[in-house]
């Protein structure tokens, strides 16, 4: 009964993921591309640890967190480069 | 049975969660600048992830540091990456949508044209939305 | 420091062994030697059980705002005529420490409809997805006062 919950939840987040994935690839300039890549990575995190309770194997939330944290300086640094140049 | 309950109290958490970054991505789909894009974009994902999280913390209660880890990281960098991406868009010069009312940065910013100088180009293109 | 950084080695082994614990403690007294020139974060926080008090409550504020603005936002997403109304108002703010503005503008970042676009001197700029106002007294007391009065205690 849980893991149809479980299944459910997965489809879901599997879903959004493409539909940000649509603005990814039709965001008008560089910025909105960002934006998308943003949300995907953050997405990412709350996939990789559904797959973590599947296949119930703890080391895959250390994955889902060095994601999360090279997600996040990738934004940080094309969002800096965006700004000001290299 | 009692262990049945708090697996289904976990998983529409999952599903809630799930749903929100749900939307998330659909107002990214929806909205027409990139600042309202931002706003729906990462608002809804850091609550769509933190419950995901919370909802499978119900299935693994072992492994509550994890849990706590990512959520704590997911809550304290989400705002800043939005913080960063809507400077970035703002001094480049990306367009606000027509619907917008005021824009009192701009107007300070006319006022003492010296903040602008560290910037590489800021270009003044006001043309209408591209979609 | 020292406390934050041993606390966070305990939730990422996620076990309570005693080589973990160990380890984990000289780690964390060894790290902040080097890399901890003056650690504002840490050394500003007031520690009276007021300010203690303050921050547990700050942080429930918090979490309510935060659900609220999730519901916010899917209300307007949902919503088929888009109702939206944003634009880019200004707001002053109180507090002095560095640190105390960065949690506030991240607080401001998840409270319904806004963002901080940019910070400059005691000024904060904030695009507002549905603009009710152009006053500044008027907005500094909507958007910001509802975290500034426990941020204050906290941080001064």
């Amino acid at each position: 009964m849980a893991k149809i919950l479980l299944d459910i939840a997965i489809s879901i987040t599997l879903l959004s993921l493409l539909v940000s994935l649509i603005r990814f690839i039709l965001g008008p300039e560089k910025v909105n591309r960002i934006i998308a890549f943003d949300v995907m990575s953050v997405s990412g995190i709350a996939l990789i640890a559904y797959v973590a309770a599947l296949s119930q194997r703890i080391i895959y939330m250390d994955i889902a967190l060095v994601y999360g944290i090279l997600g996040f300086i990738g934004v940080i640094i094309v969002a800096r480069y965006i700004e000001k140049g290299l | 049975m009692d262990n049945n309950w708090i697996e289904i109290t976990g998983g529409i958490l999952a599903i809630g969660g799930s749903i929100f970054l749900f939307l998330g991505s659909l107002g990214l789909l929806r909205m027409p600048d990139a600042y309202n894009r931002i706003q729906t974009g990462t608002k809804a994902s850091t609550l769509g992830t933190i419950l995901s999280l919370a909802g499978l913390f119900f299935f693994f209660p072992g492994w509550f540091g994890k849990f706590m880890i990512l959520i704590l990281f997911v809550l304290i960098t989400n705002p800043i990456s939005s913080h960063v991406l809507a400077r970035a868009a703002y001094f480049t010069g990306v367009p606000l949508t027509r619907k917008t009312t005021v824009d009192q940065l701009n107007e300070s910013l006319n006022e003492d044209p010296s903040r602008r100088a560290h910037l590489r180009k800021v270009s003044t293109n006001t043309e209408e939305d591209k979609i | 420091m020292i406390i934050t950084l041993f606390i966070t080695w305990l939730l990422l082994n996620n076990s309570l062994q005693t080589q973990v614990i160990i380890s984990g403690a000289v780690i964390s007294l060894v790290l902040p030697a080097f890399f901890c020139g003056k650690c504002e974060a840490f050394t500003q926080l007031r520690l009276t059980p007021k300010a203690l008090l303050y921050s547990v409550l700050f942080f429930f504020t918090f979490l309510v705002a935060l659900v609220k603005s999730n519901l916010d936002v899917a209300y307007r997403v949902l919503a088929p005529s888009l109702p939206i109304n944003p634009g880019i108002v200004e707001v002053k703010t109180k507090l002095k420490s560095k640190i105390g503005r960065i949690i506030l503008a991240d607080a401001i970042t998840l409270t319904p409809g806004t963002f901080t676009l940019e910070v400059s001197g005691d000024s904060m700029f904030i695009h507002w997805i549905d603009v009710q106002s152009t006053d500044l007294e008027q907005n500094t007391l909507l958007i910001v006062r509802q975290f500034e009065k426990y941020l204050e205690v906290m941080y001064g």
